[in-house]
């Protein structure tokens, strides 16, 4: 299967996974868009050397997960794939910052491995959490949530058509780049010829737009997109958020996994 | 390229945010002023083209590598630069929420470096007076070419500001600055290379795309790029300079660890200034994530050898109360799990 097909599967599987009815997806997608990013803002927020201190906030993007019915595999790849940058980057702090900064008996832990695993920490939250925000709430539905948040709606209907038309493009460039390469012998695309294939995507792109374009002026279309808001907010809503709130800013306050460690080690304050 | 939520502070994020969100804003009204209804499909099928584009790999010539299209520098040229940063916006919107390349926080750092940059400085400062009216298809390649390198040289200036400031990871400023600008001369370079394959082909085959006119809200101005660099400097002089003093970020960082601490003096506000004022109100072990802080205190009080200052029981008690965390949260999981069917 070609790169273009496994990611419109992987766009399709996340976005179809928002269908079904559980709790997750019955909740507002303005609560679930807020309290997200509040979770992120508070994650990013501890210090840069906090490792254990972050762990009772992976509460958030689990409890979420099960609640949604999110399958933990998709979302464990795609955790990996995105990995590399921030990996890469926060792989230097061992290497430069040598100060001891934890100590087991006579063994030390340099600060660069406490903030290296803080960086990998806060990956996974970060996101873990935007990846359930998706699976959870769907394209059109985050759409309409961010048009009632006050998004403007040149923004939110470029998004809505874009997420749209990448699956009628995707497919076309997925059928392109398999002829060519039934036809190419295992040769790799070369830059002369890589001007003409994607030049046509292009030409067909504007043609289908133009296309589009008519069949929207044939139905009404006068520049606004009107969109049903089927949603309401519901007393269970304000009750996610601001339980949600209230769980952040306790684990921001208080080192939970500390005293706990302290209460169980019978280590004195 | 993307950068990440886990290597940004909240207070470059929210810049990033505010500056990228006051350029999509003055962009939004020129197409909405526009008031071409074409547009709203040509974008929403371009953003699409660039998603598939993308995905398209060639190989390099003398390299094993290969290369792919960034975007930026290609809608500027078919749509005129308020429109492309619309599109590239949404384009990255997606890739953050499908495929997690960078993160919500980060997407406002990710529209100012690979869209408000190439839109709205490469574009009309590069591209526009080396191609000219695009008669002469060598100065739309040298154009084309020159702005997609310059444009991601900008872009990744801006990754290595945006992740010294935020302090999280250790690199200093010129030793990242020296990795990734190189990388990223060869990638612009493809860029480069891909933006001039299809224009020229476009060029050839549709010209009136390209026609000065033939493509709405072309004209190109500065102001979307006024308007970011205005928010980010008010931002960054105005609550970044209170922030610095509380949040020992980056550079700011290793001057107190070199000079020792002067955290607690400092005054305090904002967000970030009130979550470590409650921290510090609430804990009762304030050694643990604030190191520095109580390295400080103890170093007054007990008048020991300074550094290393590292006590065992607080590494001890966070191991055992971290995994004892993730096993309630696991549990918790598989409760809710039970519950659920």
């Amino acid at each position: 299967m070609s790169r273009i097909d496994a990611a419109l599967r992987d766009l399709r599987s996340l976005d179809a996974l928002a269908v079904r009815d559980t709790p997750l997806t019955r909740l507002d997608a303005r609560a679930k868009v807020v309290i997200t990013l509040a979770f992120i803002v508070v994650v990013v927020s501890f210090d840069r050397y906090a490792v254990a201190a972050l762990l009772p906030l992976a509460a958030y993007p689990v409890v979420l997960a099960v609640l949604g019915d999110v399958p933990a595999a998709p979302l464990v790849r795609k955790l990996l794939l995105a990995a590399p940058f921030a990996v890469l980057v926060g792989m230097f702090n061992p290497l430069l910052d040598r100060t001891p900064m934890l100590a087991f008996g006579e063994a030390t832990v340099a600060g660069g491995w406490v903030s290296f695993a803080s960086i990998l920490v806060r990956f996974a939250l970060t996101v873990g959490a935007s990846l359930v925000l998706v699976a959870g709430t769907g394209m059109h539905a985050l759409c309409a949530a961010l048009a009632q948040l006050g998004v403007p709606q040149v923004l939110t209907a470029q998004l809505l058509f874009l997420f749209r038309y990448a699956f009628v493009l995707g497919a076309e460039a997925a059928r392109m780049a398999t002829a060519r390469e039934l036809r190419s012998g295992g040769r790799a695309l070369a830059l002369s010829a890589y001007g003409p294939l994607a030049g046509h995507l292009l030409l067909r792109a504007f043609e289908r737009a133009q296309r589009v374009h008519l069949a929207m002026v044939a139905r009404g279309f006068d520049g606004e997109l009107r969109t049903l808001r089927a949603q309401r907010w519901s007393s269970g809503d304000t009750a996610f958020v601001l339980g949600w709130c209230a769980f952040f800013v306790l684990a921001r306050a208080v080192d939970l996994p500390q005293a706990l460690g302290r209460l169980l080690l019978g280590v004195s304050p | 390229m993307h950068m990440a939520d886990a290597l940004l502070s909240p207070t470059v994020g929210a810049t990033m945010w505010l500056a990228s969100g006051a350029a999509l804003a003055v962009g939004a009204r020129r197409v909405r002023v526009a008031g071409d209804d074409r547009l709203v499909p040509l974008m929403g099928v371009l953003g699409a083209f660039v998603f598939a584009a993308q995905m398209i790999n060639f190989a390099i010539p003398a390299t094993g590598s290969s290369g792919h299209l960034g975007g930026g520098l290609l809608l500027s040229i078919l749509l005129g630069p308020h429109a492309a940063l619309i599109v590239i916006a949404s384009v990255l919107t997606v890739q953050a929420l499908f495929f997690a390349d960078g993160g919500l926080l980060a997407l406002g750092a990710n529209i100012f470096n690979l869209g408000v940059l190439p839109c709205f400085v490469a574009y009309p400062l590069l591209y526009r007076p080396i191609a000219g009216d695009g008669a002469s298809p060598s100065r739309v390649a040298v154009g084309a070419v020159v702005a997609a390198v310059v444009g991601l040289q900008l872009g990744a200036l801006g990754v290595v500001l945006q992740t010294v400031a935020s302090g999280v990871s250790s690199l200093p400023f010129s030793t990242f600055l020296l990795l990734m600008l190189p990388i990223h001369l060869a990638i612009g370079l493809v860029e480069g290379l891909a933006t001039v394959a299809i224009v020229l082909f476009i060029r050839r085959a549709r010209p009136d795309l390209l026609a000065p006119g033939g493509t709405p809200s072309s004209r190109a101005t500065l102001q979307p790029l006024l308007a970011a660099l205005g928010v980010a400097a008010v931002v960054t002089g105005g609550a970044l300079s209170w922030f610095a003093s509380t949040q020992p970020d980056g550079l700011e960082w290793s001057i107190e660890r070199a000079a020792g601490s002067a955290e607690l003096a400092a005054p305090e506000a904002g967000v970030h200034g009130m979550l470590a004022r409650v921290q510090q109100a609430l804990s009762f072990l304030p050694d643990y994530s604030l190191p520095k802080a109580a390295h400080a205190a103890e170093a007054e009080t007990n008048e020991e050898p300074a550094w290393p200052d590292i006590d065992g029981g607080t590494s001890l008690a966070g191991v055992v109360g971290g995994a004892v965390t993730l096993a309630l949260v696991w549990g918790l999981a598989l409760l809710l799990k039970r519950w659920r069917r």
